[in-house]
């Protein structure tokens, strides 16, 4: 049960709230095989994946670890650091959070973080092949806004990484989940893509995201 | 029984208002100006007046007990409640005192909300970390829901001293104090509500209401899940009610915009444009707009979510209080009586509805 390459279609998912089980629903209507985990046993989130995201299965972390190659992290931002820093070696690591002061509390690093708060991520788990995304739209926008390739008015969900083959691989399944996906360059371009960042919270065609992001560099 | 058992409520975030000559009252006079609004919302036929909890600018609704045992002390009926205690920063057997006090001295009206917060400024403030967050709720909502439904409580726990065989005074009678949980859409938030039996308050204020269906799905199926029986489903959503649906827009819109710039400062979304205003009214979470706009539209998401309950807050900073009081006298008057007409005339409710509405006292 090995997995990798074009034909792959699993997806791990850590986090079980509104952002996992979102991305959960969005991966098993485009054909994907989810197993999603929440803090502790797969019981205590079995109902909530059976009602959200029917056909994902409900696991513990370090089963959701073995059984993908392409994990995506959605757990409150404050909670990233309790998991161990090997969890994700090797794997590629969707960083799905946002950080928000209001709801995660004071967290100077993260609030300090210049490069965006991925590179804080990836520093945690440096075995990990890090790429941001799937963060850039609330999940009730990215539920709503996926649409199959070519349909006009197709939004764009962006993706970076300092990982190109990883990358490469995000970009394939933003694309498969329904959105246009753009290549944000390295991690720290990231930036763009969170709260405060331009790209945040708005609903971009591919050339008008791809546009931003590239004012952005430049000026950066 | 019918339709009649959906209770309405009227909910402030104790935000500071302006005076017919434009001036923003004063902190103290908003109190006293939330106070007069919880008269005429009784006066006006209106079941529940709720307060919510917090410590920011322009908000006075830090002790919201003590304006509600004021409030009790003016009327006779309506129902006393908050929206949301944060049960988190709170201690619970105080929190028990002055929710027990406020319903013996307003002769059975007491009912909260509580829940963990989507805002944290009490942690700081009452110096608790954000790292315990899911702890600190868990812990205090189990004692709490002890004290109400089972004294003497024995308890202990890592987020307060622990106690023995102890009563907490004045006596009521067991869960006779509703008390709610309210969530924004955290499933495991959803999932606990049914685990201590307690009935579950949507905190609705973006996007169609529709999605929270699967909450509302994944709520009942928890409750069987831990048998109990069904219990009530409320929501909670912003609104503003005028005479016509333009002169309602033109009332709330400055404020509502002045209100999501800021929280857009704060959680990094982009400022809505007048366009996402009118979609939001249209099919989103804003109740604004004539009382027939607003009744057909609130009549159409208890069918949707099968709810027991609906609460309308009615302030935001800087909302004159001709607004905050023609919202009230329309709600009250207009709007609750015509969505019971409007639930009456078709009935399309769910058997677990009624069941629910049926059964008062029974979910605490």
């Amino acid at each position: 049960m090995s997995s990798g390459g074009d034909g792959d279609l699993r997806l791990g998912i850590v986090g079980a709230g509104k952002v996992g089980t979102t991305i959960a629903r969005a991966a098993i209507a485009a054909g994907y095989d989810v197993a999603i985990s929440g803090s502790g046993p797969a019981e205590r989130i079995a109902l909530t994946v059976d009602v959200l995201a029917p056909g994902a299965r409900a696991v513990t972390t370090d089963e959701v670890v073995r059984y993908a190659d392409i994990v995506v992290l959605a757990v409150p931002t404050h909670r990233f650091r309790e998991l161990p820093h090997d969890l994700f070696a090797g794997k590629v690591l969707i960083d799905a959070m946002n950080y928000w002061e209001p709801i995660d509390g004071d967290d100077d690093e993260l609030a300090t973080a210049p490069a965006g708060t991925s590179i804080v991520v990836q520093g945690h788990f440096p075995s990990a092949r890090v790429v941001k995304g799937l963060n850039q739209l609330g999940y009730h926008e990215f539920e709503e806004g996926r649409r199959p390739s070519g349909v006009e008015g197709r939004v764009a969900i962006a993706a970076a990484s300092d990982d190109r083959t990883a990358l490469l691989e995000v970009l394939q399944l933003i694309d498969r989940l329904g959105f246009d996906a753009v290549d944000a360059g390295l991690l720290e371009a990231g930036v763009a893509l969170e709260p405060d960042g331009s790209a945040f919270g708005v609903a971009y065609s591919s050339s008008e995201l791809s546009d931003l992001l590239w004012l952005q560099e430049r000026s950066a | 029984m019918t339709t009649r058992d959906i209770e309405f409520g009227l909910n402030s975030f104790g935000e500071v208002s302006r005076d017919p000559s434009g001036r923003l009252l004063s902190e103290a006079e908003t109190v006293r100006l939330m106070i007069e609004e919880a008269v005429l919302a009784e006066s006006v036929g209106i079941d529940l007046f709720s307060i919510g909890e917090h410590y920011r600018h322009q908000h006075v609704d830090s002790a919201g007990h003590v304006i509600l045992a004021t409030i009790a002390g003016r009327t006779e009926r309506i129902r006393l409640g908050t929206s949301v205690t944060v049960l988190s920063t709170q201690d619970p057997v105080r929190l028990y005192a002055e929710f027990a006090t406020l319903d013996a001295a307003s002769n059975g009206r007491a009912q909260l909300i509580v829940g963990r917060a989507s805002s944290t400024e009490s942690f700081p403030l009452f110096g608790f970390d954000l790292a315990d967050y899911e702890t600190l709720f868990e812990e205090k909502l189990d004692l709490f829901t002890r004290l109400l439904r089972d004294q003497p409580v024995t308890w202990s726990g890592t987020v307060r001293s622990p106690l023995t065989d102890q009563f907490v005074r004045p006596a009521i009678a067991p869960g006779s104090i509703p008390t709610w949980v309210g969530v924004g859409g955290s499933p495991q938030s959803v999932i606990r509500a049914a685990r201590y039996g307690l009935p579950l308050m949507l905190a609705i204020i973006g996007g169609p209401p529709s999605r929270f269906a699967p909450y509302v799905d994944l709520y009942k199926r928890a409750l069987d899940q831990f048998e109990h029986p069904r219990l009530p489903i409320g929501m909670h959503s912003i609104g503003l009610v005028a005479r016509t649906d333009e002169e309602a827009r033109a009332a709330h819109w400055p404020y509502w915009e002045a209100v999501m710039k800021l929280a857009s400062k704060e959680r990094g979304f982009s400022v809505p444009s007048p366009d996402q205003y009118a979609a939001e009214i249209a099919d989103g979470a804003l109740f604004v707009g004539s009382p027939e706009t607003v009744a057909t539209k609130i009549a159409a998401t208890v069918r949707t979510l099968d709810l027991s309950r609906f609460d309308l807050k009615y302030d935001l900073v800087g909302l004159p209080q001709v607004s905050r009081a023609t919202t009230i006298e329309l709600f009250g008057r207009e709007v609750i009586p015509r969505v019971r007409e409007l639930l009456e005339d078709e009935p399309g409710l769910s058997d677990d509805r009624l069941a629910a509405a049926n059964t008062p006292g029974s979910h605490v």
